[in-house]
């Protein structure tokens, strides 16, 4: 019964799609007030039913309702609760669904923050969100429906797959669908600025927030990821240019470039047809992503059970939405016209550069990624793109990204001078210089990478400074008055740097100086490393509620004095049976201590595999710093206090007209 | 208007490599071993540890090698296809039960039936390292001079056997 009930509402939503879809952009073409509104409406009904078609799929998991096929493939009687309740998301359809739930949210968040909007605005917006959404809950119902019966019922369920089985791989999914469709919002704003022609920097003041907010769960989902695949696939790698990785990055790297571009629009004027084609291809990038997520054209880790039929589908739709808007954006974009003028040396053309740089990677990690596919296409052979490649290609693009990075808040708008920017920025280059050169040393070996790295890290980190020292130096007053002066934003921009600025750190500090071994361990040896000593204690049978384990104990000692205890695990799971590693980590400031099990050989030894990994938190630290960032610049109160005038303006109007 | 249809050109010419890409299969990867001697194994029977199969044994007829173990799920999709195949006794299929537990094993068989002629088993996976079995089940077609024709890669369903298998064996048993 409650499956069916989900069915239901599922097919509901989609009705109230449709009209969302249609009737509101009829309505702003044609100046016809009553359909306009019914935007908001239809758009909040629509939530309600995705909520509980959302609901019901996790009542059936609740109660193990094995009757579900979908339940009966992804869970199992003995999975802990929290799993169970998170399985919803572990496999295609039900993460299709959770997609749509957030589609339907985040629709759902522009009807309430939207008062200050015109009203052809806010039916365009959202009659294009409907658009979208019309797409995704009819692929969810035509191939992928998460309430298909298996009758008879299953015994017990199939179980969700152990990966899958862990904290970090639970909160993954979610924040990484709330920035993929997040950027469907800013899409929506560029295509209903694009139906109105109303094209001035308004569109861009009202989709930063919302395109800003969808970065930061994106950073935070990539994040997640990239930190799951490092304690728990049991070798240490934390990015693997895997296709679906590409996938997440791809829409992140354009993201970045759209939200500085929003910012030259909003307040220069400038590159607006630019940012239009930015917020067209990061929402087409999330497309592609799911696109190659969910049709198999591509082998990854990450595959869903693949289906020819999907992939069909999604294309078609990629195709009609995104064929759509460009040749929207190719009629209407003469009309735009360029914006405001600027000099070479500007803060435009710092930012123009970046955003150029920024689209170049996004299209080389896309030429990676589709390589394989395009060969095989046109029977060229079959072949493998590695990390090489990426490495070797993103390296030249990042640099010169990272060193304009660091002059572009420091420039003036419009026109800057070179000895003005030389000025300013001398005491910061110095001390990128000097530590480039010494640091090196002081870990023990130089090599030029970790030189260029370190250069570049603490290039941004002085930089940063500058402008804010800069900036203080320019406002009255004493100095907590200086610091509060600035906006929100501002601090958003600079801790979003010098989260950069953390990461780069970190990549190369584990790039560089990292070391690992792995050794045939008998119980009492101990292996030397990096500094510490890893002795192996033992290994004891251990049982976790859906799972048999292995566990090891390993003491680690420095220079004789206790550091750590670590924990290593070979998890066999009941039901899917493939052994899991779970790697122990001792993690800190400066370095982490990382160890997994390999194979037992013999009675009483096993291969160990540890590594000293050093500064390898600074990567995701770097990422949290950057959403900070990005949460700073979303609450400046500028948007709220421009919000409130709006709506005090509209007001007065209604109430003009009332009296 | 031209240049701003740039992106839409690139965009189209996307989308078409895209389409190509879903009719193509990325798990289907040419197997090295295609047109060369299966290779040399001697392994005790899963049902009986005294007694050993070897490929030679089987030298002058077609016959059919499939991987499995009683771990793996899609085994059990699969099965059904092997044992009507078996039945219908177009040609015999032998088993290589690959890093399984003997009893796991032959209670597996006892449960869902037992379409194999025999079964090797191969505990520690060497066997299925020369093989290049790299997923479970995997299935083999091999001919008379013990030349492997046909390698499958995942479950094998009913379409597979009409449209390649059947096919395959029918041409192979003609080439005396």
């Amino acid at each position: 019964m409650i499956p069916e009930l989900g069915q239901f509402a599922l097919v509901l939503a989609l009705t109230l799609a449709l009209a969302l879809g249609t009737l509101p952009l009829i309505g702003a073409a044609k100046g016809n007030a009553q359909w306009m509104q019914l935007a908001r409406p239809a758009a909040q009904g629509q939530f309600v039913f995705v909520a509980i078609a959302y609901a019901c799929l996790t009542y059936s998991f609740i109660h193990n309702d094995f009757s579900v096929l979908y339940v009966a493939s992804n869970s199992n009687s003995a999975l802990p609760l929290a799993y169970r309740i998170a399985a919803v998301w572990g496999g295609h359809e039900g993460s299709l669904l959770l997609w749509v739930l957030m589609l339907a949210g985040w629709t759902f968040a522009v009807t309430v923050f939207s008062s200050h909007l015109p009203e052809d605005i806010v039916a365009r917006v959202l009659g294009v969100l409907g658009l979208v959404s019309i797409g995704f809950l009819s692929f969810m119902l035509f191939t992928s429906n998460p309430f298909d019966r298996l009758l008879p019922a299953a015994m017990d369920g199939r179980d969700l797959n152990p990966l899958l089985q862990d904290p970090g791989m639970v909160l993954h999914p979610p924040m990484l669908y709330m920035g993929y469709v997040g950027f469907s919002v800013a899409f929506a704003f560029a295509i209903a600025a694009l139906l109105s022609g109303r094209l001035d920097a308004t569109w861009a003041r009202w989709s930063r927030p919302w395109t800003t907010t969808a970065w930061v769960f994106l950073t935070i989902g990539i994040a997640l990821g990239s930190w799951w695949a490092y304690y728990e696939l049991g070798w240490g790698g934390w990015w693997f240019w895997d296709p679906v990785e590409n996938a997440s990055f791809m829409p992140w790297l354009m993201g970045t470039a759209l939200i500085h571009s929003l910012a030259v629009t909003e307040k220069r004027g400038s590159f607006k047809s630019w940012t239009i084609l930015l917020a067209i291809f990061t929402f087409a990038l999330t497309l592609l992503g799911a696109f190659l997520v969910r049709s198999g054209v591509l082998t990854s880790v990450h595959s869903f059970a693949t289906d020819p039929k999907r992939g069909i589908f999604i294309l078609i739709f990629l195709v009609l939405v995104i064929g759509g808007s460009l040749a929207l954006f190719a009629w209407r974009a003469q009309r735009v016209g360029l914006g405001g003028r600027f000099e070479v040396v500007s803060r435009e053309s710092l930012l123009l550069t970046n955003n150029v740089l920024l689209l170049v990677a996004t299209g080389s990690v896309l030429l990676g990624t589709l390589y394989p596919l395009f060969l095989d296409a046109l029977n060229l052979g079959k072949i493998s793109v590695g990390p090489p490649y990426f490495e070797t290609v993103f390296l030249p693009l990042m640099a010169p990204a990272l060193f304009l990075m660091g002059v572009g808040p420091v420039a003036r708008w419009k026109q800057a001078t070179l000895p003005e920017l030389a000025l300013r920025l001398k005491w910061a280059l110095g001390v990128a210089v000097v530590s480039a050169l010494v640091l090196p040393l002081v870990m023990g070996k130089w090599t030029p990478l970790a030189s260029l790295g370190l250069l570049l890290a603490v290039w941004i980190f002085a930089s940063s400074a500058a402008t804010l020292s800069a900036r203080l130096k320019q406002t009255p007053g004493a100095l907590g008055a200086k610091l509060r002066a600035q906006s929100l934003s501002y601090y958003g921009m600079l801790l979003a740097h010098v989260g950069i600025g953390v990461l780069v750190v970190g990549v190369t500090m584990v790039k560089t100086y990292e070391a690992e071994k792995d050794v045939k361990l008998a119980f009492g040896e101990s292996v030397a490393l990096g500094g510490y000593a890893f002795r192996f204690d033992a290994v004891n049978d251990v049982k976790g509620p859906n799972f048999a384990a292995q566990r090891g104990t390993i003491s680690v000692t420095r220079n004789g004095a206790p550091v750590s205890t670590l924990y290593p695990e070979k998890r066999v799971y009941n039901v899917q049976k493939n052994p899991m590693t779970e790697a122990a980590i001792d993690s800190g400031l400066t370095r982490d201590l990382y160890v997994s099990l390999g194979e037992a050989v013999g009675d009483n030894a096993w291969i160990v595999r540890v590594h000293v990994k050093p500064f390898v938190g600074w990567i995701w630290a770097g990422c949290v710093l950057m959403a900070l960032g990005g949460l700073l610049a979303v609450f400046d109160k500028r948007y709220r206090v421009a919000a409130r005038v709006a709506r005090e303006r509209a007001q007065t109007a209604v109430a003009g007209v009332a009296s | 208007m031209r240049r701003w249809l740039w992106p839409l050109g690139i965009f189209l010419v996307l989308a078409v490599f895209l389409g190509v890409g879903l009719t193509l299969n990325p798990r289907e990867v040419p197997s090295p071993l295609i047109g060369k001697p299966a290779p040399q194994f001697e392994l005790p029977l899963l049902h009986d540890a005294g007694k050993t199969f070897t490929q030679k044994d089987l030298l002058g007829k077609v016959w059919m090698l499939n991987v499995w173990a009683s771990w793996c799920a899609a085994c059990r999709d699969e099965h059904p296809v092997l044992v009507d195949l078996a039945k219908s006794g177009v040609v015999p299929i032998y088993g290589l039960n690959y890093k399984d537990k003997r009893p796991d094993g032959v209670a597996w068989l006892k449960r869902f039936g037992d379409p194999y002629v025999l079964s090797a088993y191969d505990e520690k996976g060497r066997v299925g390292i020369d093989y290049g079995v790299y997923g479970v089940p995997e299935t083999y077609v091999i001919d008379k001079q013990g030349v492997i024709r046909y390698k499958h890669i995942g479950v094998v369903t009913p379409r597979d056997v009409k449209e390649k298998i059947l096919p395959l064996i029918a041409k192979l048993n003609e080439n005396t």
